[in-house]
């Protein structure tokens, strides 16, 4: 069975492959339905591999073989409860967002192969870094993601601002590489004392035989690269443009599972790998992920155009899953991978709902889209309605559990921790959740309720007018596409659970005794 | 030494040997020769390259020692000028296959028509012969006088273009580039004779090790052979003759230049620094930091403003120096690991480097001017050559699906933060993003559709040849990075 890990590497990989060869004529037309195969083909062998993975805690289906002897670098791959749910949803996502390309929901430039085939590889690289258990293999994977996502954003983002999607798009690689290559110094530091670079190994030891002061260095430099991609507040500065500018299927991509990629290595590396280190860093990261929180939602508040505002919420939803993270217990772990996924669905579908809006109407800018899509789109805007108030984190939608879980895990953090910080970061962050409610419920209001009516007085020439767009409801086929989605909010909600119950034993097994 | 006559370990020096003799068999051919055809100088080349490889491959795993000198003391160790080991055997097959790609680069037809071939092809011959031997010595004469063979013949290549006289200029500049730094360099070696009483290597080191009375004079020594160097490597402030030179040359030459020249100053460096002045390292390590950090931020800088292929990759070749050297700035520190971490990153960067510059070379035929938004839509043009350039770009910057880039810097950052030089790490992570935006910015060009639909060029054989080896060597060792690190032990 080790063998299926590696397969669900390789899938998208050999997709993207596959396509690089295919005959130039019929390359664009076929390459949406060729990328749907493919990613429908990894969605099935990564719920093969949850299945078979089951709920133990530890490490199932491991394949470790010698890669670079010299430098002591292995494949080493394997799963747990903590890389389960994260492996699914990018798989979903990536799905999602293939059959999103197949019908009109593509950007409009042409290019669809290379499109797919950059869409294939950013999926690899994903769902590599959630499996590798080798820092180089993590590595390597982490970066992989950089270079189709770098094009993605920047050849088929949005078609009105070509500097714009230029210059966001490169923001994203600059901050992302300079995270990075610090990260990676804190890994060469750690192998450094410990002499080896596999994950389960450094677990084992918990940070032995890694002194105090090099441990608090590698806690930096390793936080720091996971910093940037999360991204905590102030490291934040690349995502929202990004997020902006990008194309629907690259915002999706960027929210629901690249972020995740961040959070992802505090909890299995960080965390872990140097302990001691993390501790003392942890009452920061708390104070900067509340910091965020607030921010995100202040900068929410002062947003015109959607998809800014559901980027901005994004630093938001973040904190509350870094502040989870920051309080080393299994409580908040576990909080923290529960909103990870929540907040992959929840905002993916935001994303999806957002970029059908701005697809058009030509425009995200809400005054723009003008007033009452209850009343023009009531399929669309029910749909939104439900994203919203999910990402507000309305009880019994998946938004909820995730931050209250948090919220509780910062009332008890582990006893080395200042509990006064951690409570006042509570409290601030319970703000932070008002205020978040505030800025979804102003969105609801100002978009989908009232009555229809031409655009404000600012609307250009340029943008057609609310009236002229006929098809402004739902197709079938869309709600086709965001049903999962939709599905999983609710179900998560009503049994948060069923995820639980499978992230829970990993983050006990991992950090209930020593934490 | 008690006079005689040495033995000599024929098989050990066959590797420069065969390219001295083919050199020699290039000249003479095309002088005494009647039916003398187009390529037979260049296969006249690649026979010498296979024979030196041959004896490489024979040799590979051996340790072995020539020219060996017992001191007139009593009691002192045999030292060796001439050696066979792991890093010799490493820089030989740099030179190895950079002779040969550029050999491929400079058939007839594919390169400048108004380069005289045999002429051209005899030079090579003769630098690389140098790089070959420099590579084996092991006392600062030999290595001064090995220097010395790689700089002359290259100097006279880049000049070679009849009648151009910017190439006439740039070999000017070279030359006395050169010869500045040779005397700079030699000054120095004669300071450390002077208080070491040694030429060898391993003398020099156990003297140093022991202390010397003048002690001054002997930091002197080390720290003005460093610059000489320093000279031939293109650190930053000793860089400014490199763009010229290279704009100037055939392209052909400018690989030439990139990679194997500047492989046989890294190497030289490596060797003196390593073996030699380790015990002065207190000394000449913050120098080596400073002078990477610089070498790679000002390459990096100025390579953002360029539009010219073979400007952009003369820059990007400074920044990677600064990387090859920021490991041996930690020598001193972490020994062999450090000098691994170099020779590394100098292998991984001469596949890679000589991968850009021989599509560079195809493209410059139909596209004199070189300009990079020349490169637009290559991918469809010539879809190998475009695969083959923007994988060698993402190797520089060091990004996957360049994996092979990516170890190359690991392995450099690897050295520095096991050394504890915390802030060559910072400068060495910003100059890492600096140096992507302009592979990226090239990369893009690449991919980018050229509104105008042309036909495809003509691929001279040789050429494509030299684009397709490359690019399997990259791709291959991106597979399997174990490759270049099991040549260094």
């Amino acid at each position: 069975m080790s063998w299926l890990l590696p397969l669900l590497i390789a899938t998208p990989a050999a997709g993207a492959l596959i396509l690089a060869f295919w005959p130039r004529n019929r390359a664009d037309r076929d390459a949406p339905m060729a990328g749907l195969v493919v990613s429908a083909v990894a969605f099935g062998l990564s719920v093969v591999v949850a299945l078979a993975s089951g709920t133990e805690a530890g490490f199932q289906l491991e394949q470790e073989r010698v890669w670079i002897e010299p430098l002591d670098v292995s494949w080493h791959v394997g799963i747990d409860g903590i890389s389960s749910p994260l492996v699914l949803l990018t798989t979903l996502l990536g799905a999602l967002c293939m059959a999103s390309l197949l019908r009109g929901g593509g950007p409009r430039c042409g290019g669809e192969r290379a499109l797919v085939a950059m869409l294939l590889l950013l999926e690899t690289g994903v769902i590599g870094t959630f499996l590798a258990l080798d820092l180089v293999l993590f590595f390597v994977f982490f970066e992989l993601v950089l270079v189709p996502m770098w094009f993605v954003i920047a050849w088929w983002g949005d078609p009105h601002d070509e500097p714009g999607r230029r210059r966001a798009a490169s923001v994203f690689l600059l901050l992302t590489v300079i995270g990075s290559a610090v990260m990676l110094a804190g890994f060469l530091l750690v192998y450094g004392y410990a002499g080896t670079f596999d994950v389960v190994e450094l677990a084992e030891r918990g940070g032995e035989g890694i002194p105090a002061t090099a441990q608090v260095v590698a806690a930096l430099a390793i936080g720091l690269g996971l910093a940037v991609k999360t991204p905590m507040w102030p490291l934040h500065i690349w995502l929202p443009d990004a997020h902006a500018k990008a194309p629907t299927v690259g915002s999706v991509l960027l929210a629901g599972v690249l972020l995740k990629m961040g959070t992802y290595g505090l909890v299995r590396v960080w965390l872990p790998v140097v302990p001691d280190g993390a501790r003392d860093v942890a009452p920061y990261l708390a104070v900067f992920a509340v910091i965020g929180i607030v921010y995100g939602a202040l900068a929410c508040l002062a947003q015109t155009d959607l998809k800014r505002l559901v980027a901005y919420s994004s630093v938001g939803h973040m904190g509350f899953i870094l502040l989870g993270i920051s309080t080393l217990t299994p409580a908040g772990i576990n909080g923290a991978l529960f909103a990870n996924i929540a907040h992959g669905v929840i905002t993916g579908l935001l994303f999806f709902l957002a970029g059908a809006l701005k697809d058009r109407y030509e425009t995200a800018e809400m005054a723009m889209l003008g007033r009452g899509l209850y009343g023009r789109s009531p399929r669309l805007a029910g749909v939104l309605a439900v994203a919203a108030v999910a990402s507000l984190g309305l009880p019994g939608l998946a938004g909820f559990w995730g931050e209250m879980l948090t919220l509780l895990a910062a009332f008890d953090p582990i006893a080395e921790l200042p509990r006064a910080t951690y409570l006042v970061c509570m409290a601030v962050a319970g703000v932070g959740a008002v205020l978040t409610a505030v800025y979804f419920v102003a969105v609801l209001r100002q978009v989908c309720q009232g009555e229809p009516a031409p655009s404000g007085a600012s609307s250009t020439a340029a943008a057609p007018s609310v009236a002229s767009v006929v098809s402004a409801e739902a197709t079938r086929y869309e709600l086709v596409v965001w049903a999962p989605l939709v599905v999983l909010t609710v179900l998560f909600g009503l049994a948060p659970g069923l995820l639980l119950g499978v992230i829970d034993p990993s983050v006990v097994a991992m950090f209930g005794g020593g934490a | 030494m008690n006079g005689g006559v040495q033995p000599i370990d024929w098989l050990a020096i066959t590797p420069p040997l065969a390219l001295a003799l083919g050199a020699i068999a290039v000249l003479m051919a095309d002088g005494f020769l009647v039916r003398w055809r187009a390529w037979s100088p260049s296969g006249l080349s690649v026979a010498a390259i296979l024979v030196a490889g041959v004896a490489v491959a024979v040799l590979a795993g051996d340790a072995r020692d020539v020219f060996c000198v017992e001191l007139s003391s009593a009691g002192a160790p045999v030292v060796c000028s001439y050696a066979v080991d792991t890093v010799s055997i490493a820089v030989w097959v740099v030179v190895l296959v950079g002779t040969l790609v550029v050999t491929l680069l400079s058939s007839s037809g594919a390169i400048d028509a108004r380069v005289p071939l045999p002429e051209h092809h005899f030079l090579l011959l003769c630098s690389a012969s140098g790089a070959m031997a420099l590579a084996a010595s092991r006392d600062l004469i030999t290595l001064l006088i090995s220097l010395e063979v790689v700089s002359l013949p290259a100097f006279a290549m880049a000049g070679l273009k009849r009648g151009d006289r910017r190439s006439a200029e740039a070999a000017l500049k070279f030359f006395l580039v050169s010869v500045v730094s040779a005397a700079v360099m030699l000054l120095g070696i004669s300071f450390v004779y002077g208080a070491t009483g040694a030429v060898h290597l391993e003398s020099v080191r156990a003297a140093l090790d022991a202390g010397v009375d003048a002690e001054p004079v002997a930091v002197a020594g080390v720290m003005l052979t460093l610059v000489g160097l320093g000279f031939k490597v293109a650190a930053v402030p000793f860089h400014a003759w490199v763009p010229d030179v290279y704009v100037g040359a055939p392209v052909p030459v400018a690989a030439y230049l990139s990679v194997v020249s500047k492989a046989a100053g890294f190497v030289g460096l490596i060797i003196v620094l390593g073996l030699g002045f380790t015990p002065y390292s207190w000394a000449w390590g913050p120098a080596v930091g400073v002078l990477a950090a610089l070498t790679m931020t000002v390459g990096n800088v100025l390579a953002l403003r360029q539009r010219n292929a073979v400007r952009l990759l003369a820059w990007s070749s400074v920044a990677q120096s600064g990387f090859i050297l920021a490991p041996l700035a930690v020598v001193g520190e972490v020994g062999d690991l450090a000098v691994r971490a170099s020779l590394g990153y100098l292998l991984i960067y001469a596949v890679v480097n000589l991968g850009a510059f021989a599509v560079v070379a195809m493209m410059v035929r139909d596209r004199p001017a070189g300009q990079l938004a020349d490169y637009a839509g290559l991918l469809r043009r010539e879809p190998w050559a475009g695969v083959g350039l923007a994988f060698a770009l993402l190797c520089l910057a060091g990004l996957p699906p360049g994996v092979i880039g990516l170890f190359a810097k690991l392995v450099a950052f690897q050295a520095v933060v096991e050394g504890g030089m915390g802030w060559l790490v910072a400068v060495m992570a910003a100059n890492v993003a600096i140096g992507l935006a302009y592979y990226l910015r090239w990369t893009v060009v690449i991919l980018s559709p050229s509104g105008e639909e042309e036909a495809r060029p003509v691929v001279h054989p040789a050429v494509g040849a030299a684009v397709g080896g490359t690019l399997t060597l990259a791709v291959g060792l991106s597979l399997l990075p174990a490759a270049v690190f099991n040549v260094l032990g």
